[in-house]
């Protein structure tokens, strides 16, 4: 072993415009070592990985996808802070690796630019090289490394191409303390940022000249209240500068801009090479075809409807769904033969295998779903199903943008609140936020799937839409239609302002990368067993043990202890059809002993007490207990019942799948059955209105930054969910009951 | 002078200026659209709102209003 000094951990910031495949490259480069959090007070992810090389330990961190190094805002301003070593807790980068976008060079290397005037080692990974090829362009990369003045390496992150040389390049910065700053203003522009730099270092001896020239050009007055101690006399030095820098010619923010595309042009120029005649790509034609008029429109319901199609056909999702279901019978079935009657078997049987099985079950659903999602993520076609949409959210006065935090929020409204952050206007996104949990989950499709298969007739319209898929889409479209208006609503009432502008750029078509697709499904479908683990699992506990005690089995059997003793001596010497008769007796006092027994538990009591309360919506009492457990999450209720139907069940029928166990359940001391279609329904409104997810609430809190909004949205998604539970039900009772 | 708005699909001309007082002609800038820039018309989604254009070798999309800060040289 050489005896080396000790090995000095690389930091390397990596930053680059959005859709240039840099997660493809932060997961390509630190692989599976890789953490994610967030940045507190922010809405900014979090995202550390690392890679060890030739030796050398690399700390990858990874920065929010942005066209510019320009602080607007808090998150924005995070950014920056990381890249100057100002943010708290994070070491300061010792190197920036920046990707950038072959096909596209010209607007990419605007963030290059800003990079360059940070002063850090810096390394561009020319990624996409097969779709500038395509298009006809090609880059003389030696070139551009000379004119830039760092490094370049092609790559092609999406087949692990140029990795090594990249690993190679990010570790001989090593040496490198910090390169010379260069900017592309003209010098009057350069000499008044100098001054202010001066100005800002004798306050705090910390400011850097890349914030006080951001803050010359910053004319929205958002890092003159951040960085400054708002003198006045300051401010004034500030506009008269500008207003002198105006008269030469050189006009703030404008001049940013300008300066910058003319810096890009003169680095371009006679490097990259197009085909004289620009060739007309397949990503273009694709593209003619899904934002025409009506061949976009067809398209998008043709794609919507067979992702819903795929995820709730028992092509795929039901067959391993009936896998697992059988996987969980036979371990049930196990435990029932290894284990003595008693609480501990009645835990295990009726609490964590009917409780946690039940919700594992829709593990491939959500599989499926978010399998879709990431597809049309990757391969460019949510924004144009943005693009294709904004002009119905500005009617309601938000902007396209707020379709894709939308969809997301159909696999889950967690990832779908924090994807709000792409939308810089406030407003808008504190209204998507508010109506994202109003978009149904998948925590919710157990709940519609148990139903509508264990109730709503198995037939098909037109041979094509089964009725099954008709009833769940219109589940879907019932949050949307809530959405709508409560976003309408909001608008206009405490929420007004005027609609966001909506500069998105388009990304060109490219073939989904396989293997990150699978990597956002795997991690997802993890997240949801976790949950269904930790959360789930410990709900279910709970509400088993709320069900199951306190347990005072004599004075339950009490009434009954005669009759059984004298059946079961009938028993002994009856013959083949009076004992059929007699069994059936002894069933029915078993199950009435059950329900008294349940009646008694905790969840029994308070059941009865807001049994009142969700009789309207055609709920017995262990409805609305389940409805009640379920705040923690959604897919509780599927548990809950599962435990609930099952202690007050027929006991040989323990391990049978819940949605034969519900078909059967009664009204207590009757022979009515408790479900039927109108409380299908009614049951599956509620879950759709519902805000029953502790997580979702937490997440707007951490979003908004207030309790605030947590409350309103519970408040408000609870009450439309009661109102819409109760006329669902009255409404069909009327029609199918009568 | 015409505007951005008014350029028909097809269409390819020169930006002249921006009115950079409006928030959104910042994004604009940054996004790549500099006065003796050229750009080009793509077309417009389903309702007519918003646009498609070409520049600087990409697609971007912007709402008609938004098109309206940006003059061409005619």
């Amino acid at each position: 072993m050489s005896v080396d000094a000790p090995a000095r951990t690389l930091n390397v910031a990596l930053v680059g415009n959005p859709n240039t495949g840099k997660s493809t490259l932060f997961n390509a480069l630190s692989g599976i070592r890789q953490k994610t959090g967030n940045y507190p007070g922010v809405t900014v992810e979090k995202k550390h990985g690392a890679f060890t090389h030739q030796g050398q330990k690399v700390e990858l961190i990874d920065l929010p996808g942005t066209y510019s190094l320009a602080p607007r805002s808090p998150d924005e301003m995070v950014t920056v802070d990381v890249l100057l070593g100002r943010q708290a807790n994070e070491a300061k980068p010792n190197a920036v690796l920046v990707i950038v976008d072959a096909s596209n060079l010209e607007r990419n290397l605007y963030i290059v630019s800003q990079v360059k005037e940070l002063g850090l080692p810096t390394v561009v990974a020319l990624n996409m090289g097969d779709i500038a090829k395509d298009k006809g362009i090609s880059v003389d990369v030696e070139k551009l490394a000379e004119r830039l003045g760092v490094p370049v390496v092609a790559t092609q992150a999406n087949r692990k191409g140029g990795l090594d040389q990249l690993r190679d390049t990010i570790i001989s910065l090593l040496d490198v303390e910090s390169i010379p700053v260069e900017s592309p203003f003209p010098d009057e522009f350069r000499d008044k940022v100098g001054q202010l730099h001066e100005k800002l270092q004798k306050h705090d001896a910390e400011s850097t000249r890349y914030l006080a020239e951001r803050l010359l050009l910053d004319t929205s007055g958002y890092l003159e209240k951040e960085l400054t101690s708002g003198g006045q006399e300051l401010h004034n030095w500030i506009v008269e500068s500008r207003n002198q820098l105006a008269e030469l010619g050189q006009p703030v923010p404008a001049i940013e801009a300008i300066s910058r595309y003319k810096w890009v042009q003169s680095v371009l120029d006679g490097i990259v090479t197009r085909e004289t005649t620009r060739k007309v790509t397949l990503s273009d034609r694709i593209d003619r075809v899904l934002t025409n008029r009506i061949g976009g429109t067809v398209f998008f319901i043709l794609i919507m409807t067979l992702m819903f199609q795929a995820v709730f056909s028992d092509l795929v999702a039901g067959n391993l769904m009936g896998y697992i279901e059988g996987f969980f019978e036979i371990i049930a079935g196990f435990v029932d033969a290894s284990l003595a009657d008693g609480a501990l078997k009645s835990l295990l049987i009726d609490g964590v295998i009917a409780g946690v099985g039940g919700v594992l079950v829709f593990l491939p659903q959500i599989c499926i779903l978010f399998f879709f999602i990431a597809i049309l993520e990757d391969c460019g076609y949510l924004a144009r199903a943005a693009y294709l949409m904004d002009r119905l959210f500005s009617k309601i006065g938000l902007s396209g943008k707020s379709f894709i935090p939308l969809l997301s929020s159909f696999a889950c409204a967690i990832p779908g609140i924090m994807a709000a952050r792409v939308i810089e206007n406030r407003r808008d996104r504190l209204i998507t936020i508010l109506v994202a949990p109003l978009m149904s989950c998948s925590a919710r499709m157990p709940v519609y799937v148990l139903l509508t298969a264990a109730f709503i007739p198995d037939e098909t319209i037109g041979g094509f839409l089964s009725l099954h898929t008709l009833v769940m889409l219109s589940m879907y479209l019932l949050g949307i239609l809530a959405a709508v208006g409560v976003a309408f609503v909001l608008r206009r009432t405490i929420l007004p302002g005027e609609t966001p502008p909506f500069v998105m750029e388009l990304p060109s078509y490219k073939f989904p990368s396989i293997s990150g697709v699978l990597m956002v499904m795997v991690e997802k479908g993890w997240a949801f067993v976790k949950r269904a683990g930790t959360l789930i699992f410990a709900m279910t506990v709970i509400v088993w043990a709320l069900s199951y005690f306190p347990r005072n089995e004599d004075a339950a059997t009490a009434p009954f202890a005669d009759e059984i003793a004298q059946l079961e001596t009938q028993l002994e010497n009856a013959s083949e059809a009076e004992a059929e008769q007699i069994e059936e007796r002894l069933t029915e006092i078993n199950n009435q002993i059950d329900g008294e027994l349940l009646r008694g538990s905790f969840l029994g009591m308070a059941g009865h007490w807001i049994e009142p309360v969700v009789k309207p919506l055609g709920w017995d009492w262990k409805i609305g207990s389940a409805a009640i457990a379920s705040f923690p999450a959604r897919e509780v209720i599927i548990s809950t019942m599962g435990v609930l139907y099952n202690l007050g069940g027929e006991e040989d029928e323990e391990s049978a799948p819940l949605r034969e166990t519900i078909k059967e359940a009664k009204w207590a001391g009757t022979d009515e059955n408790v479900f039927n279609i109108p409380v299908a329904l009614s049951i599956m409104v509620f879950f759709a209105l519902c805000a029953q997810c502790a997580a979702t609430l937490a997440v707007i809190k951490r979003e908004t930054n207030s309790w605030r909004w947590p409350i309103f949205t519970f408040v408000y998604m609870t009450v439309l969910a009661y109102l819409g539970a109760l006329i669902t039900y009255q409404v069909s009772a009327a029609i199918l009951l009568s | 002078m015409s505007k951005l708005s008014q350029l028909a699909v097809g269409q390819e001309a020169v930006i002249a200026s921006i009115d950079a007082t409006n928030v959104a002609a910042v994004r604009l800038m940054e996004m790549g659209m500099t006065p003796g820039c050229s750009v080009k018309m793509i077309g417009s989604a389903p309702f007519g709102d918003p646009l498609e254009v070409e520049i600087r070798g990409y697609h971007l999309s912007l709402r008609k209003t938004e098109a309206d800060l940006v003059e061409l040289v005619s």
